[in-house]
């Protein structure tokens, strides 16, 4: 992190520091095994706020991350207990209480889980069946971890108006079942196309900036370069994604 | 025998005026019962609202999908098919195999299952029994 006033204490800076490395993994994770955007991001927040005051009362656990995950899939089985509305809730259930069971953790030092998710969540978010603004917002939410204000700033909109893009993204999701997986090779092409707009639309929106909160808005630029780069990790076969870059 | 398709338009609401006008379930239930016995329906199902849509036209060998429904008023409604489908992927995919979708738009709707309309009813605090699934749609 450059400049930004860092928390001084230890406990605050662990719980930053999981937020800004492990958030985007722990989300897609969860996603993918609740089957549901705003379930999993609302337990997420959950897990992070809990880890403010347990791990000041426990001390910070060996692997953050490890235990951010175990802490948002008990507040995902929570909050799905006490939702009764949820479609397939009954199964829903039943999966995540069979990963709780498991003592091992899917080992997160897997590196291609971790990337695949991340990439996973990110055609997710940038499905073209979503419109233009709200694969933005939500690929700055779920991989970016900014909130609906920082975005709402840095679009130049209200935030009531960027709430409602992303709520409604969310519903779209979950109501007209928009699958959470990356696309069959034939369709990948003309997906990575959208994905790459939305990438370059955040980086343009930080670079051309000169109005609005000026440190979100490098942040955009900071994220588009570090989205960009993550799929030339992925996909280091196309050329467009290295084009990109220059 | 012809048969006729009843297409059933309304305005949009929030979710207070929504959770009164489920009220009318027991009203449909009743409906549903009666025509079925004098053996006129064939099938009835609720879409999910418009937010959930999705068009997907062809153009020049191309597949153009965007969110929302059609907005072309040209363009009239000229049949209709139910598929299942694994998911919204799967839908698009196969809406851009029709002709139609080289001229026209075809519009992607979610149904909602017979399951989630007692449901929704039930959320609007109409009380509706279990076998209604069965009766409803």
């Amino acid at each position: 992190m450059s400049g930004g006033a860092e928390p001084a204490d230890p406990v605050s800076a662990a719980v930053a520091s999981a937020f800004r490395d492990e958030r985007a993994i722990v989300l897609a994770t969860l996603i993918r095994q609740a089957g549901d955007f705003q379930l999993a991001e609302d337990a997420v927040q959950d897990a992070f706020e809990a880890a403010v005051a347990v791990w000041r009362r426990d001390g910070v656990p060996a692997n953050p991350g490890a235990w951010i995950t175990t802490a948002a899939r008990r507040r995902a089985i929570d909050r799905l207990r006490r939702n009764r509305s949820v479609a397939d809730r009954a199964e829903r259930l039943a999966e995540l209480t069979r990963l709780e069971t498991q003592h091992e953790e899917p080992s997160m030092e897997d590196e291609t889980t971790i990337v695949d998710d991340r990439l996973r969540l990110m055609f997710t978010c940038c499905h073209p069946a979503l419109a233009m603004p709200a694969r933005v917002a939500l690929t700055l939410r779920a991989l970016g971890g900014l909130t609906t204000g920082e975005i709402a700033r840095a679009f130049l909109v209200a935030e009531p108006t960027m709430g409602k893009r992303i709520v409604r993204a969310k519903r779209k999701i979950a109501e007209a079942r928009i699958p959470y997986r990356v696309p069959a090779d034939e369709e990948l092409l003309e997906r990575l196309r959208g994905v790459l707009r939305v990438v370059y639309l955040i980086f343009n929106e930080g670079y051309v900036a000169t109005e609005g909160d000026r440190l979100v808005r490098e942040e955009l630029c900071d994220e588009a370069i570090r989205l960009g780069e993550l799929l030339c990790r992925l996909m280091p076969d196309d050329a467009e994604v290295w084009d990109w870059r220059r | 025998m012809s048969q006729y398709m009843l297409l059933v338009y309304e305005e949009e609401v929030d979710s207070a005026v929504q959770a009164e006008r489920e009220k009318v379930t027991p009203t449909l239930l009743e409906l549903h019962a009666s025509l079925r016995e004098a053996g006129l329906l064939v099938g009835v199902q609720r879409l999910r609202t418009v937010e959930s849509a999705t068009s997907v036209r062809v153009r020049d060998g191309q597949t153009e999908i965007t969110d929302g429904p059609f907005a072309v008023t040209k363009e009239i409604l000229a049949g209709y098919y139910i598929l299942d489908c694994a998911d919204l992927d799967e839908a698009l995919e196969q809406a851009a195999r029709l002709p139609m979708a080289g001229w026209g738009t075809v519009e992607v709707r979610p149904v909602v299952s017979a399951e989630e309309w007692v449901e929704m009813a039930r959320q609007a605090g109409v009380d509706v029994s279990d076998e209604a699934i069965n009766d409803l749609a």
